[in-house]
C-alpha cells in the first residue's frame, strides 16, 4: 500500500466534499485548483518502477492547467461578471454535504461490485474515482450559477482522469495530453459563453436561462 | 494502581486545563490574565456559597447538575488515558460513555426547560440540535477504532493505537483526529461553535442554560464541564499521541503533555477565530461526520 497514493486520494476525497459545503465561489475556484494540483501529484505517485521523463511532463503539464490556467480564468470571468460572489444552492449545504456522505458510500459499495479489467494501484482509487464523478455531477445539478456548473464539469473531469491514471497504466500520453486539451478547449469556450451570456442578461443563473422567452 | 490513577488525574487536573485555556487566550490578547489555579478558587468559592431557587422550579431543576456530575463521574471511569487503561473496561463501554454525556445533557437541558425561562429554552433546543449532530460523529468515530483495534471496550481500543496503527491506518487516523477536535469544540461549547464567555443572549448556546444556577450547584456544572473536556479531550489526544511505551509513568507523562498542548491549540483557536453563524454550524458538524465516515470507510475496507 502507496501512502502517498492514498493521502493524495483522500485529500481528493476531501476536497470535494469541502466543495459541496462551500458557499463562496472564489473558494470554490481555489478547492478545484487544489484538486489539479493534486491529480499532479498523484500522476507522478501512482508510476511504478524507475521515473522517467513522461510522466513528469504529464504532471507539470496537468497541475500548469489545472492548477493555473482554468483557475486564473474562471477567476478573471467571476471578477469581470460582478456577480454576486455566493454560490447559490438549490440543495442546502448541510443536505449538500449529507448527500456526499451518502455518494461516499455508494461509490464503496459500487467499487465493491464492479469487474474490473485489472488490479488498480490503490484500493482507494476506485471509490474516490467514482465519488468525484458523482460530487461533481451534483454540482452541475444542484448549483444555481454558470460558473459552478463550469466547476463542477470540472471537478467530474477530475473524478475521470483518476479513473483512467490508476487503471490503465501507461495509457499513451499522446491521449492524455488530447484530453488535457479538449477540456482547455471546453473551459475556454464556456468561460467565453459565460462573458457573453453576463453581457446580455446581466447574470449568469442558469435556472432564469430556462424561462427566457420573447 | 493504574485504574486509579486514571480516574484520579483527571478529577484533580481537569480545572487546571480550563485555567490554560483561558491564560493562552489572555497572552494571546496581550493580557497578563488570570491565575493558572483561578477555576478551582471560584469552584472552593462556589462551594461556600448558599443556592438561590426561583420559585417556579421544581425538584428538577435541583437534580440536574447533580446527574450531570454523577454522569460524567462515571464516564471518567471508563476513559483511558492514551495507553493507560482506564479504571472499569467492559465490551461495549464505548456506548455507555457516549450516552452518559447524553444523560448529562438530558438533565441539563431539562433544568434549563423547567427554570421556564423562555431564553433559557432556545438555549437548550440550540444545544440538542447541536449535540444530536455531534453525536454521530462520535460514535461512527468510535466504530473506526473498534474495527482497527478489533476491540469494542475503550481501553483495549485506545492500548491499540500505537506507531503501527498510524504506520496501517494514517489517514484515516487523521481524518478521526480531524473530526474527533470538532466533537470536543462543539461539546465544550468552545468557539467556533459557542462562545464560553460571552452573556449574549443571541449566541450562547451552552451559558444560558446554566444561567438561573447559583452557589454549589454552579460549581457542580463548572466542575462537570471541565471533566468532560478532559474526557473527550484525552479521546482525542489519545489518537494523536501514539505513545504506549507499557511503561506507566511515560505514557501518563505523553498524555499529560498532549492534554496541555490541546489545551493551548484551543486557546489559540479561540483567539484567532470568531464564532461561526448559527446556521453555518451544522454545517461544521455534518461535515465531523463525512470525515468520520470516511475514516471508517477507509478502515473497513
Amino acid at each position: 500500500m502507496n501512502l502517498w497514493t492514498d493521502s493524495i486520494l483522500v485529500l481528493l476525497a476531501l476536497a470535494s466534499l469541502l466543495l459541496l459545503g462551500s458557499s463562496r465561489i472564489a473558494g470554490c475556484i481555489r478547492i478545484v485548483a487544489f484538486q489539479g494540483l493534486l491529480l499532479g501529484l498523484l500522476t507522478l505517485t501512482v508510476q511504478h518502477g524507475t521515473p522517467s521523463l513522461r510522466p513528469l511532463a504529464l504532471a507539470t503539464a496537468i497541475i500548469a492547467l489545472k492548477g493555473v490556467a482554468f483557475p486564473w480564468l474562471l477567476a478573471r470571468v467571476l471578477r469581470d461578471a460582478e456577480v454576486r460572489r455566493e454560490v447559490d444552492p438549490l440543495v442546502s449545504y448541510t443536505v449538500s454535504l449529507l448527500i456526499g456522505t451518502l455518494a461516499l458510500a455508494l461509490s464503496l459499495w459500487l467499487s465493491q461490485r464492479l469487474p474490473l479489467p485489472t488490479k488498480p494501484v490503490a484500493s482507494l482509487l476506485v471509490p474516490v474515482a467514482l465519488f468525484t464523478i458523482l460530487a461533481g455531477l451534483f454540482v452541475i445539478i444542484s448549483r444555481g450559477k454558470a460558473l459552478t456548473q463550469v466547476l463542477g464539469y470540472l471537478v467530474l473531469e477530475n473524478g475521470i482522469y483518476v479513473f483512467g491514471v490508476g487503471l490503465v497504466q501507461g495509457t499513451p500520453m499522446l491521449v492524455e495530453l488530447g484530453v488535457l486539451l479538449d477540456v482547455f478547449v471546453a473551459v475556454f469556450v464556456m468561460g467565453i459563453a459565460l462573458f457573453h451570456i453576463n453581457r446580455a442578461f446581466d447574470h449568469i443563473d442558469a435556472d432564469r436561462l430556462a424561462v427566457l422567452r420573447d | 494502581m493504574e485504574a486509579g490513577l486514571t480516574f484520579a488525574l483527571p478529577l484533580l487536573l481537569a480545572p487546571l486545563m480550563l485555567g490554560l485555556i483561558n491564560r493562552t487566550k489572555a497572552l494571546m490578547a496581550g493580557r497578563t490574565g488570570q491565575p493558572l489555579l483561578q477555576t478551582y478558587h471560584d469552584l472552593f468559592k462556589l462551594l461556600r456559597k448558599g443556592a438561590a431557587y426561583s420559585r417556579t422550579t421544581t425538584w428538577v431543576f435541583r437534580a440536574g447538575p447533580t446527574v450531570g456530575l454523577a454522569a460524567v463521574l462515571v464516564a471518567s471511569a471508563l476513559v483511558p488515558l492514551g495507553g493507560v487503561p482506564a479504571a472499569f473496561a467492559f465490551p461495549g463501554d464505548l456506548i455507555l460513555f457516549a450516552y452518559l454525556l447524553g444523560l448529562m445533557r438530558f438533565f441539563t437541558v431539562l433544568a434549563a426547560l423547567d427554570t421556564g425561562s423562555s431564553f433559557e429554552g432556545m438555549g437548550a433546543s440550540r444545544e440538542v440540535t447541536f449535540s444530536a449532530l455531534a453525536e454521530p460523529t462520535l460514535l461512527l468515530g468510535f466504530a473506526a477504532i473498534a474495527r482497527q483495534t478489533g476491540s469494542l471496550s475503550l481501553s483495549p481500543m485506545y492500548a491499540g493505537l500505537g506507531s503501527d496503527a498510524w504506520r496501517h491506518a494514517g489517514p484515516a487516523l487523521a481524518l478521526l483526529a480531524g473530526a474527533l477536535l470538532i466533537v470536543f469544540l462543539a461539546e465544550n461549547a468552545r468557539i467556533p461553535i459557542d462562545d464560553p464567555t460571552t452573556h449574549l443572549e443571541l449566541t450562547m448556546i451552552h451559558e444560558v442554560m446554566v444561567l438561573d444556577h447559583s452557589g454549589p450547584e454552579l460549581a457542580f456544572i463548572l466542575y462537570s464541564s471541565a471533566l468532560k473536556l478532559w474526557l473527550l479531550g484525552s479521546l482525542l489526544v489519545g489518537i494523536v499521541v501514539p505513545v504506549r511505551s507499557g511503561i506507566v509513568w511515560i505514557d501518563t507523562l505523553a498524555m499529560l503533555a498532549g492534554l496541555f498542548a490541546l489545551a493551548v491549540v484551543t486557546g489559540i483557536v479561540e483567539s484567532s477565530m470568531a464564532r461561526w453563524r448559527l446556521l453555518r454550524v451544522p454545517q461544521l458538524l455534518v461535515g465531523a461526520s463525512a470525515l468520520s465516515a470516511l475514516a471508517l470507510a477507509l478502515i473497513l475496507r
